[in-house]
């Protein structure tokens, strides 16, 4: 099954082509993902839902480059992922994807702002360039006035809107989340959501969410693609009946 | 990642585990300590034995000769193909022709008398040296008593310490002549003071010796035989070659060969040093002497020496005074052996104490060898440590690696953080251990210094630190560190992220 996006004209900022990711556990091979095909048009929010163990997460990961597919194509920009070398992939890391986590991941031993400036470091940023960029990713968190604070010395919610700023500080035109809003409580979970619609309506950036909150999703994405068993299984549109329909 | 972030990061990363990247930074600071102290005593030994031999003025010196030589002479000829016959002379033009070579200081000729000496009415007999002024350097005249000559032509002796106690010994022998040992003395010898031996100096002593005297025209003949007799010299016994000249060619009899007189003569010698050891560790000719004279005096002297007698055996022309042997100084040691090379293109046959030094330097390099492993070990330990602490860092900081990775570092920025990190540990232990080597090395000649005191011996610099010791030290430091770093910086590198993240 492809999922296509609605108006085949749209340029896709990420195509996916009969993608397998297959692990060798023992004698026995575990189909994380299993023939996917699917395109996601830039600036497009797509949600990615799913069961634990369904492959949203793998299909994330693939789409970050932080993993290679067994087969298939995974296409960012017209470039296959699968074809590209560690560097080149951690190139795309760098410049074209910003990645936000469940877990947060930010550095407890930095400050805000030294998190937010790692991957400006990465990137071999101008240090004279850095200062102003980090200022303005906290600034559109809102945490500009935390900048000096650790991350222990923040909420869960202040800590992934940390991990936004950071995600967004190199200008990615992905933006890909895991569970976002897992280790938040409903309301904060609800203000992060509402920040990455921003992010996708202001800079126009690709969001491709994964989660297992059907509500979230229904409220977040312009799509929703639920994975079953490594297979692409259906896709509902925002507004769409089936799609509020509890899972 | 650009080269000050990731030293800016790997600081970082050492600051947050502080003592236990201090406590693996102090094993490596003691390796390369242990090192540095081994490496040093090394070099502080090689130093002051090359100093000795330096001071002791062998190690620049060549001895030049001719190959006329009858030692060996069946076998030099076979060596060099050259006849004794034809073999060039040591003269004036030899030496002129050797004080041009390029890094020669000094040439002088070896003069050595086996003669009497006139004190104070008593008469001795010993051997007697030439000596040069760049002698002057030599260790036996460190801590003489009185001084060095004042001039290379001054009318001045330096007695060695043996025959200044025959000087001062009652005159048992009656005034007698009587025969020194050349060599050192053995058994015992009357004991002298200080202020005895300060007695002699600024007295006189009176050198016997033949002269040589090249035979004038019969005119010129006349007149030093008229001034002779106004001396009171005994007459001048004439040595001659007229058969040499005939047989080798010669047009007009003894005329145009070495033809010389022997001249008794007198020298008065004021005393002005004694010397209680050998100069050139006695290992030269003019070195076991017992009494010292400058060479340019010596040379002025003209005395008759068993080369003399060759040059007639030889039937060399008139006026070509030959030498038995020229002493050449070289500016550098290393010089030596090029020095020698153009001698012996010249003709000359020449002897040096190179081979001596260059065993002495393979001896060196095997003690500095051996020094270098023992003190090695303490940081191979320590790179041990420093492979343990790398790994538990990688283990801790499995998160923060797939938190980079996720970011955007390669595999090779993650590797080369971990280098830098083990890189600044060697940077910082070499440092340290330099610091600490110098430490040890200055309580090593502290130490060496209080017990060569006790021994009444002069204090001496066994442990040197030389700058490549101090830069090289650091940089096995480091070397050894990033060895150490491969291991663990390849396993940050390979950590997988999708799994980090999943389960850290």
């Amino acid at each position: 099954m492809t999922f296509m996006p609605s108006d085949p004209s749209a340029s896709g900022a990420i195509r996916a082509e009969n993608l397998c990711r297959h692990y060798v556990m023992g004698e026995s091979v575990v189909k994380a993902l299993d023939g996917v095909s699917l395109e996601v048009r830039t600036g497009e929010r797509v949600a990615l839902l799913g069961a634990s163990g369904s492959g949203k997460s793998t299909l994330l990961h693939l789409m970050a480059g932080l993993d290679r597919p067994t087969s298939g194509t995974m296409e960012t920009q017209g470039r296959n992922l699968a074809d590209m070398s560690s560097e080149e992939l951690a190139a795309h890391r760098r410049k074209t994807v910003g990645m936000i986590f469940q877990a947060f991941h930010l550095l407890p031993r930095m400050t805000l702002e030294e998190n937010v400036e790692l991957p400006l470091r990465l990137a071999e940023v101008p240090r004279d360039a850095r200062p102003a960029r980090v200022r303005e990713a906290l600034d559109r968190v809102g945490l500009a006035a935390r900048a000096s604070h650790r991350p222990g010395e923040l909420s869960g919610g202040e800590q992934q809107r940390a991990a936004i700023a950071r995600a967004l500080v190199n200008r990615p035109s992905i933006l890909l989340a895991d569970e976002p809003t897992g280790n938040l409580d409903s309301r904060n979970g609800a203000e992060i959501m509402r920040l990455v619609g921003e992010l996708n309506a202001s800079l126009g950036m690709t969001v491709v969410l994964v989660t297992h909150e059907q509500k979230l999703a229904a409220g977040f994405a312009e799509r929703m693609l639920v994975l079953a068993d490594g297979r692409l299984a259906s896709e509902s549109r925002a507004g769409d009946p089936a799609a509020e329909a509890p899972r | 990642m650009k080269a000050n972030d990731l030293l800016e990061l790997a600081g970082r990363n050492l600051r947050e585990s502080g003592f236990r990247n201090s406590l693996t930074t102090l094993g490596v600071a003691v390796g390369v300590a242990s090192l540095v102290a081994m490496l040093s005593l090394g070099a502080g030994l090689q130093e002051l034995v090359s100093a000795r031999f330096a001071r002791s003025g062998l190690f620049n010196t060549i001895g030049v000769f001719t190959a006329r030589d009858m030692r060996g002479m069946e076998r030099n000829e076979r060596r060099t193909g050259v006849l004794q016959a034809d073999a060039r002379p040591l003269d004036s033009a030899a030496r002129k022709e050797i004080g041009a070579l390029p890094d020669v200081i000094e040439v002088y000729p070896e003069v050595r008398l086996l003669t009497d000496v006139t004190f104070q009415g008593r008469t001795l007999f010993t051997s007697v040296s030439g000596l040069s002024p760049s002698a002057k350097q030599n260790e036996a005249f460190e801590k003489m008593h009185g001084r060095f000559f004042s001039s290379p032509v001054a009318e001045e002796a330096i007695l060695h310490v043996d025959f200044a106690r025959d000087l001062l010994a009652p005159a048992n022998a009656s005034g007698d002549s009587f025969a020194l040992p050349v060599g050192p003395r053995t058994g015992s010898a009357p004991e002298v003071t200080d202020a005895q031996l300060d007695s002699l100096l600024g007295k006189e002593i009176v050198l016997h010796y033949a002269e040589r005297q090249e035979v004038p025209t019969p005119a010129q003949a006349k007149q030093v035989e008229t001034k002779s007799r106004r001396a009171g010299r005994v007459a001048p016994a004439r040595v001659a070659a007229p058969r040499a000249a005939a047989a080798s060619g010669g047009t007009d009899g003894a005329d145009d060969t070495v033809s010389f007189s022997v001249v008794r003569r007198e020298e008065p010698l004021r005393i002005v040093g004694i010397i209680d050891s050998e100069p050139y560790a006695g290992i030269t000719a003019s070195g076991n002497s017992r009494v010292f004279l400058p060479v340019g005096l010596a040379e002025k002297l003209r005395p008759a020496m068993a080369s003399s007698l060759r040059d007639v055996m030889q039937a060399r022309p008139s006026g070509s005074e030959s030498y038995s042997a020229l002493i050449v100084r070289v500016d550098d040691p290393a010089r030596v052996q090029p020095t020698q090379d153009a001698l012996k293109k010249m003709g000359f046959r020449t002897f040096s104490l190179l081979d001596a030094t260059k065993s002495l330097r393979r001896v060196f390099v095997i003690l500095d060898l051996f020094l270098a492993i023992f003190g090695s070990v303490a940081l191979v330990v320590a790179s041990l440590g420093i492979v343990n602490t790398l790994v538990m860092s990688v283990l801790e900081r499995r998160r923060e690696i797939g938190v980079l990775k996720a970011l955007g570092a390669s595999d090779a920025d993650v590797k080369r953080l971990f280098f830098v990190e083990a890189g600044v540990m060697g940077v910082a232990g070499g440092a340290l251990g330099v610091l600490l080597g110098w430490v040890i090395g200055r309580a090593i000649n502290f130490g060496t210094n209080i017990y060569l005191s006790q021994q009444d011996l002069p204090h001496e610099t066994i442990v040197l630190l030389p700058l490549w010791l101090i830069g090289g030290a650091v940089a096995f430091a480091v070397l050894v560190s990033l060895l150490s770093g491969i291991y663990p910086a390849a396993r940050a590198a390979r950590l997988d992220p999708v799994q980090v993240l999943r389960y850290e």
